[in-house]
């Protein structure tokens, strides 16, 4: 495959970037997207142009570092992937691929496409924890917990951080993170005591770090190359407000 | 520790990545380290310090590990007089998406539990090029079950791989390559039908379907080995402190649990044994003696080391080599898959040390690193820890060499019984092989005994 790149470069924090065009050839369709920039930066430092910097590590989808808009859409068009997941074989030959960083007020450019997310592990600090103590290993019988409960856990787990629906919201909203992280924790009896805290203190430091409210706009949902469920906002904004209340008459 | 973060009790360095362990007066004193945005060279003093860097399965370059895990850490702290045990310890794991392009940077496990349920087979004949679908039952070799009647699919890791490469080398292996056996699953879909076995491994489908662009559900998967995990790792005590004192080294760093082949499951319930359990009681009694240590070597041991870090990477920059650390890292896993791999032998451990020995300086002389040292700097980075794995290799090969038995994931074809099982020789090997680094000749070899009271190892047979 012959392709057009259009990606975005930029230097530092500091300076202004700029979308830059290259032609790669020799792309296969089983490649993914990551192979395809490995081999345009082995074109570019051939050259002794700089290579893009660009952010991944696991490459199959479950550490969430792996984070480029691809033409417009964080994690490209092709649903429940990550982009590191993302194979040429979704692109044609000739193509001209536009890609650029995560953008969010709260996730500032480091480099070309590389983004600061360190805002979202604030926000974990600020409550996305279990503070049961390990011990003694408990019976393996002594708490119960039905499998309903569990695959919702599970299935909010599934949530590897990549910030693509923050990305994806017109507000930068943090919510179908947050309400992923405390679904997780908080439907499970260890994680239930917390939960009203748990629940605002995430938001409130989400608030405090710049990221925007939720109007409701879904497409977080639709972007999440792990299908986290906007359910999970509405199960977290009842916690929200009953915390709130009790913590305003306390 | 994201709670004692919140807290104030701890400080994550984000980006930013140890480049050395600084020794004083034989004791661990504080580490080097690189901001992986600014480059800048920072040095860290500490009582003790607590190495979980992870394992060096990409010494193979293709692997499941993650792009940038690595083995530098423990390769420095090796070279500051730490102790490397069982570095040839390497396992390979046999049910991995197979590698498809050359483009391919690196290899997707599929879960061990799906040998629960799929059955591993190739054609009968060699060279078979026809669809599976193609191939009448009759002209299948579902191989695990016939050479393993007892076991059959479920044979333990290094077993299973060794036989799907010994398939392929016989020229039966499948896909565009000849590197694979399938593993399928049309017994299990008619047993127990399409919504159990979705259910019990759905999303694993999913992500094969997603890398490969074919439905298990409808044709066999492909599989093949892949390096996966790496048993050996820093000598540590029950403590988990390494020889050096105040050096402790959690997890898959280091060479504790895991013998010469790691059982499913247990490096995540290693991690949390050494996290929760055994660290938090150990570390405490060391401090208890030594938070008062003064080390009267200690602040030249960071000034030469923070300057002998800056030079090694401004040396980097500065090398007019031709061949990106990309290059030699291709090398380096060809030679490692190849002798170091899941078969090993004595003519090719020879020639993999010799080979690593000339990749080592070629490395030296010709490798090229664009960009800046005070820069965000992914190829800089990368040179670092290639030189480190090469050096690594080498003795990964050395201490295979030095082991003349075949055990557990350490395969030599000269030391097999008649059913191509490994023999062990356990007068002369039952003993963890330690390596000590010497500057200007060959490492030291020490060997600790394994002394067994309760039971006696026994030579293994799935036959
Ligand atoms: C795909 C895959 C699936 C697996 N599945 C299972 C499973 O189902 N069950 C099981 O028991 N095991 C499994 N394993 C093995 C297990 O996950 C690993 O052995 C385990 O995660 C290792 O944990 P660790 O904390 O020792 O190291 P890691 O999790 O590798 O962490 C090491 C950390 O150190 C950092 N680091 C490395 N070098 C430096 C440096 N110089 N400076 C600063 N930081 C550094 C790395 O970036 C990384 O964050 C799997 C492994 C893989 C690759
Ligand atoms: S690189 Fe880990 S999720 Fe993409």
């Amino acid at each position: 495959m012959k392709l057009k790149l259009k990606i975005w470069r930029q230097a530092s924090k500091e300076t202004q970037g700029a979308l830059r065009t290259y032609e790669l050839d020799g792309v296969e369709p089983d490649d993914s997207f990551l192979e395809m920039l490995d081999q345009l930066n082995q074109q570019l430092a051939a050259t002794g142009e700089e290579p893009v910097a660009f952010d991944h590590d696991c490459r199959e989808g479950i550490c969430g570092m792996c984070s480029l808009v691809i033409n417009g859409t964080p994690h490209s068009r092709v649903s429940g992937v990550t982009t590191c997941q993302t194979y040429m074989r979704h692109f044609r030959d000739g193509d001209t691929i536009v890609v650029e960083p995560f953008r969010a007020a709260a996730f500032p450019v480091i480099k070309d496409l590389v983004v600061d997310r360190s805002a979202l592990d604030e926000i974990i600090a600020a409550g996305g924890y279990i503070s049961v103590k390990t011990g003694h290993a408990q019976d393996a019988n002594d708490l119960l917990i039905s499998k309903e409960v569990v695959d919702l856990s599970m299935d909010a787990a599934s949530c590897i951080g990549c910030g693509a629906c923050i990305a994806a919201c017109r507000n930068a909203s943090a919510m179908l993170f947050i309400a992923a992280k405390t679904t997780h924790l908080g439907v499970l009896p260890q994680g239930d005591i917390e939960q009203p805290t748990r629940v605002l203190n995430m938001i409130r430091k989400a608030d405090e770090l710049g990221f925007g409210s939720c109007s409701n706009e879904l497409v977080c949902e639709a972007v999440c190359p792990k299908g986290i469920s906007v359910s999970n906002i509405a199960r977290m904004n009842r916690t929200y407000l009953a915390a709130a209340l009790a913590s305003r008459k306390a | 520790m994201m709670k004692q973060y919140g807290k104030g009790a701890l400080h994550i360095h984000t980006r930013k990545e140890m480049v050395d362990l600084v020794v004083a007066d034989g004791h661990a004193r504080g580490i080097v380290a690189r901001d992986l945005i600014s480059g800048e060279i920072t040095s860290h003093e500490a009582d003790v310090v607590v190495l979980a860097t992870g394992g060096y399965s990409n010494v193979y370059y293709l692997s499941t590990n993650a792009m940038t895990s690595n083995c530098s850490a423990i390769w420095r702290a090796y070279r500051k007089g730490a102790w490397l045990a069982n570095p040839s310890f390497a396992q390979i794991h046999p049910t991995c998406v197979p590698r498809t392009g050359r483009h391919q940077s690196k290899l997707t496990l599929m879960s061990e539990s799906l040998r629960n349920d799929g059955r591993v087979w190739v054609p009968d004949q060699a060279g078979d090029k026809r669809p599976p679908e193609q191939i009448p039952e009759a002209e299948r070799d579902y191989y695990l079950e016939r050479i393993y009647p007892s076991f059959g699919n479920l044979v333990p890791r290094d077993v299973a791989s060794r036989n799907a490469k010994a398939q392929c080398d016989a020229g039966k292996g499948v896909g565009g390559n000849g590197q694979a056996v399938y593993l399928d699953f049309r017994e299990a879909l008619e047993r127990l039908g399409h919504q159990v076995v979705e259910e019990k491994y759905g999303n694993i489908f999913d992500m094969y379907r997603q890398i490969t662009d074919e439905n298990p559900y409808e044709t066999p998967m492909k599989i093949y080995p892949a390096a996966h995990y790496t048993m050996g790792g820093l000598w540590v005590d029950y403590d988990l402190m390494s020889n050096i004192p105040g050096l402790f080294v959690l997890g898959e760093a280091n060479f504790s649990d895991h013998g010469a082949n790691r059982l499913g499951a247990s490096a995540l319930m290693q991690g949390l044994a050494d996290g929760y359990f055994i660290a938090p009681y150990t570390i405490q009694n060391y401090l208890v003696e030594h938070h008062h240590d003064q080390f009267s070597s200690a602040q030249t041991s960071f000034r030469d080391d923070t300057q002998a870090a800056e030079h090694r990477y401004q040396s980097f920059i500065s090398n007019r080599g031709e061949n990106l650390s990309e290059q030699f890292h291709h090398q380096l896993g060809s030679v490692m898959w190849n002798h170091v791999g899941m078969e090993r032998s004595a003519p090719g451990l020879r020639q993999a040390i010799a080979d690593l020995q000339q990749l080592a300086t070629d490395f030296q002389g010709q490798v090229r690193v664009p960009g800046r040292t005070n820069d965000l700097n992914e190829q800089l980075e990368k040179a670092a820890r290639i030189e480190d794995f090469i050096a690594l290799g080498e003795l990964m090969a050395r201490d295979a060499l030095n082991r003349e038995e075949s055990c557990g994931a350490h395969f030599r074809v000269e030391y097999q019984t008649e059913e191509h099982e490994a023999r062990r020789n356990d007068e002369q090997f039952a003993c963890v092989s330690v390596w000590q680094n010497q500057e200007a000749t060959v490492p030291l070899n020490l060997q600790e005994p394994l002394v067994f009271r309760a039971v006696t190892p026994q030579t293994r047979s799935y036959t």
